[in-house]
């Protein structure tokens, strides 16, 4: 057990009704998180998706959450409003059983980290484009239990590792380091 | 990339960075492909016209509202170029896929649609989808691709029949002027597929975000800011907004009703104001945008208790049905625009044609031989004659040819309710009283075809007082010149310094360059009209659009080299279309459109315009103007093709010379 300490929790207030589905969040996320910053933009990296199926009238925006190696054992479906959304659609986390959240080349998981930056933002980018207010950030301070967050190195590492296989991951870092040396 | 349906080829083609240089994208590379191209003797549904889906130059970039597609092909019904922007999610999931443009050529045996998924592009068999509403088919194709995030366009069953005013729709969009579904039926495309996963690049990232985040705060400004003395349709940006606002005063009693005729100047009553709020209230269920932009031109109709099904509506279609029929009730609106929707018709010639034929059998011109079984109610004769045109059924077969060509074809002094076309095309309602020396230019001129894509960014009208608009010019930062702020300033009501002559035609020719100018950039980048070329105070203008293009391109753009581009690009048009035979005799307003017309004015309106531009007196670009454009390739064809003669500049001088005489 860690020792309970201050911590900043970053919330993103989503409004789906006032959602209008103009995607900009996925725009803006996509273009904050590219190398150089901003050099590019596509959706198909954003970290936050929305869902949009105005004739269905769906609209709503999910961010991407943790990664997870093996899929749920078994699925889930949401009935809201009498309207029924696809299988998993609500669902956060970049997992195996689909492609959403993830590199489109790399497959490597995607995961909104609130931009985290230097300088950092006012407010996370897509907030800041979504003037219609269907995104609204929030802090405020809580305690907690102290925990290690898993860092985003390791997060990388155990998705190569579950995708290739640890032993070939380590044969190739092995190898990119002798490569790297020479 | 290039598609033949004859042949059933896909190529890739890299597109030519000289063009980009000098024509962007957009409209401007389209423009430069069907001269190219397309022989003029080509017929629209020929399989050697082209049918273009074409990005703008910013597409998919993170400029807001850069979403347009850009279609552009020979139309049926004028012979002359047709272009239509779309709006909604179409053209940036097409960059995102990795192209500029589909050029699609030749006409495929069979109906077929194309899936577009990255570098996998497949010509896919459509004959289950025959028949199929433009909606309902972009549904069936995702489903069956599996492929939810896949943007589809589609043509509805007037597309299938080539009726001249199919439309292509796309979302809550559609390509609708022009009919360009129709060529896209005559190519027996019923529908084109896309979906990318690839990143679109900028060349200077921080630049180009810092300008839009300017953009997004200057939306968020104007907001909070309306325009003050103006309609509440024309007090903020976006396209006009239709769907959240209720007020249609302004509409219903000022433009024109049935075949173009009736005024019904007390229509907007106290009663009817909320009636007609609370249809819409009920019926709109969500206000929606395009990709990447706030603005929510947009809405999701549905209202069950109406048998009406859930679809997506743009702007002015909810009235233009309603004002064609001569309907009290804004329901209707609701009602047909969806069925129209689904069989893919233009909103704005369909119902005017309707009402064309309405005016013609209650004069007794179309009999009940004519129109067996006609209703007797005005609303169900909209949609007993929507069916007939969509299926070409009987007098369908006539009136699927738009007002111009169905007089002809009826004869018996039918041409004289052909009233509201020009260049064979169906316009925007509107009978006023005193001739608009402006618009007057707008309308006779336009390449565009449709008043809303010529006009904006100066008011319609004069503001009543002197403090009005020193107020209104205190904050005009869009104006290219200080030269128009002084003309506004001075620009009365009545009197002098009013309508006729005033703006004198020097002056008129350079508001309405000022305003086409800013219509050809947007559609050469890609740009949301709403946002740029049609409101009064958007947030792009001619000053910050340069910026715009050197960020995300890295080549060096200034306000002139813009200006100058959108010049050649308007010439060139002007080009194609003459070559296509476009002659100054094609470039007038209906006869109509003012009570009070000056023969005399309207001439010099004209030939100052025509001078303005580097025309001759037939509206044709001479050779000195196309060679300081990079055009001498295309003077030497107009040369070669006797459109142009050798003597034009002599001829050009002759009539300054006679002009500053008379
Ligand atoms: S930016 Fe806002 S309104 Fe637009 S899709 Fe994202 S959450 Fe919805
Ligand atoms: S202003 Fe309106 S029509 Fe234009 S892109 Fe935005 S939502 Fe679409």
């Amino acid at each position: 057990m860690g020792e309970k300490k201050k911590k900043i929790i970053k919330t993103i207030k989503i409004d789906a009704d006032k959602c209008n589905g103009c995607r900009a969040c996925e725009v803006a996320c996509s273009a904050f998180h590219a190398t150089p910053k901003y050099s590019s933009n596509n959706p198909a990296r954003s970290r936050i998706r929305v869902i949009h199926e105005p004739l269905k009238d769906m609209f709503v925006p999910v961010y991407a959450g943790e990664y997870t190696a093996a899929e749920c054992m078994g699925r889930d479906k949401y009935v809201l409003d009498g309207k029924e959304y696809d299988e998993c659609a609500l669902c956060r986390a970049s997992c195996p059983s689909r492609d959403l959240f993830k590199e489109p080349d790399s497959g490597l998981p995607l995961k909104c980290d609130m931009c985290e930056s230097d300088p950092t933002l006012t407010e996370p980018l897509c907030v800041q484009w979504c003037i219609t207010d269907a995104l609204v950030y929030e802090e405020r301070e809580e305690e907690v239990e102290e925990e290690e967050e898993q860092e985003d190195l390791e997060i990388g590492l155990e998705a190569l590792a579950d995708k290739y296989g640890m032993e070939k991951l380590i044969e190739t870092v092995a190898r990119l380091s002798v490569a790297k040396k020479e | 990339m290039e598609i033949d349906l004859s042949r059933g080829s896909i190529e890739r083609v890299p597109t030519n960075p000289k063009d980009t240089a000098l024509y962007l994208g957009g409209l401007g590379t389209n423009a430069k492909l069907l001269w190219d191209r397309v022989p003029p003797e080509a017929e629209p549904f020929s399989p050697d016209n082209l049918l273009i889906f074409s990005t703008g130059l910013l597409g998919g970039t993170p400029a807001t509202g850069a979403n347009r597609t850009i279609v552009s092909t020979f139309s049926p019904q004028t012979l002359l170029m047709a272009y239509s922007m779309m709006g909604g999610f179409f053209a940036p999931e097409l960059k995102y896929a990795g192209y500029d443009k589909v050029i699609i050529r030749g006409n495929s045996p069979e109906l077929v649609y194309l899936w577009i998924n990255d570098d996998k592009v497949e010509i896919r068999d459509a004959s289950h989808l025959q028949g199929k509403g433009a909606l309902e088919a972009a549904e069936m194709i995702r489903r069956e691709l599996k492929e939810p995030k896949a943007q589809v366009c589609a043509i509805g069953l007037a597309g299938e029949n080539r009726v001249y005013y199919a439309s292509i729709e796309h979302s809550r969009s559609s390509a609708s002027r022009g009919g360009i579904g129709a060529v896209m039926g005559a190519k027996k495309l019923k529908a084109v597929a896309v979906r990318g996963k690839k990143d679109i690049n900028v060349a200077r990232p921080e630049e180009f975000m810092t300008l839009c985040n300017e953009v997004l705060n200057y939306i968020q400004h104007r907001a909070k800011n309306p325009i003050k003395g103006v309609p509440p349709i024309l007090a903020g940006i976006g396209s006009p907004q239709e769907m959240a606002i209720h007020d249609e005063e302004w509409h219903t009693t000022s433009f024109a009703w049935g075949n173009a005729r009736h005024r019904r100047k007390g229509f907007w009553t106290k009663e009817t104001a909320e009636v007609w709020k609370k249809t819409q209230e009920k019926a709109v269920e969500r206000l929606i945008s395009c990709y990447n932009c706030p603005m929510k031109c947009g809405a999701v109709v549905s209202y069950p208790a109406l048998g009406i099904s859930k679809y997506m509506m743009k702007c002015y279609s909810k009235l233009t049905y309603v004002m064609g029929a001569m309907a009290d009730d804004l329901d209707f609106g609701f009602r047909i625009a969806g069925l129209a929707q689904e069989y893919g018709v233009d909103g704005y010639t369909a119902p005017q044609v309707m009402a064309f034929a309405v005016e013609l059998y209650e004069d007794g011109i179309l009999t009940d031989q004519d129109l067996p079984g006609f209703p007797s109610g005005n609303e169900e004769r909209f949609f007993w004659l929507l069916e007939k045109i969509v299926r070409r059924e009987g007098i369908g077969d006539i009136l699927a040819n738009g007002t111009y060509w169905a007089a002809r074809q009826i004869g018996k002094g039918a041409e004289a309710y052909d009233r509201n076309t020009i260049k064979k095309h169906e316009q925007i309602p509107i009978k006023l009283g005193m001739l608009n020396p402006i618009y007057f230019l707008m309308y006779s001129t336009g390449e565009k075809m449709n008043i809303t894509q010529i006009e904006g960014q100066m008011p319609q009208v004069p503001f009543a007082t002197r403090e009005e608009r020193e107020e209104f010019v205190k904050d005009w930062i869009q104006v290219p010149d200080e030269k128009f702020k002084e003309f506004f300033l001075n620009w009365e009501l009545r009197g002098e310094n009013a309508f006729p002559h005033y703006p004198p035609p020097e002056t008129a020719c350079d508001l309405v360059e000022w305003q086409e100018t800013m219509h050809y950039i947007d559609d050469i980048l890609g740009i949301c009209a709403g946002l740029s070329s049609f409101p009064i105070k958007p947030p792009y203008h001619i000053h910050n659009l340069p910026k715009f293009i050197s960020a995300a391109t890295g080549m060096d753009f200034d306000k002139d080299r813009l200006w100058n581009t959108a010049r050649r690009i308007r010439n060139l048009l002007r080009a194609v279309n003459a070559r296509r035979g476009l002659r100054r005799s094609d470039e007038k307003p209906p006869e109509d459109h003012w009570k009070k017309r000056f023969p005399d004015l309207e001439k010099k309106l004209l030939d100052t315009y025509y001078r303005f531009k580097g025309w001759n007196s037939e509206g044709i670009p001479t050779k000195e103007t196309l060679d300081g454009l990079d055009l001498a390739y295309v003077a030497e064809d107009l040369l070669k093709r006797g459109i142009l003669s050798e003597d034009e500049t002599a001829a050009a001088e002759e009539a300054a010379e006679e002009a500053k005489q008379n």
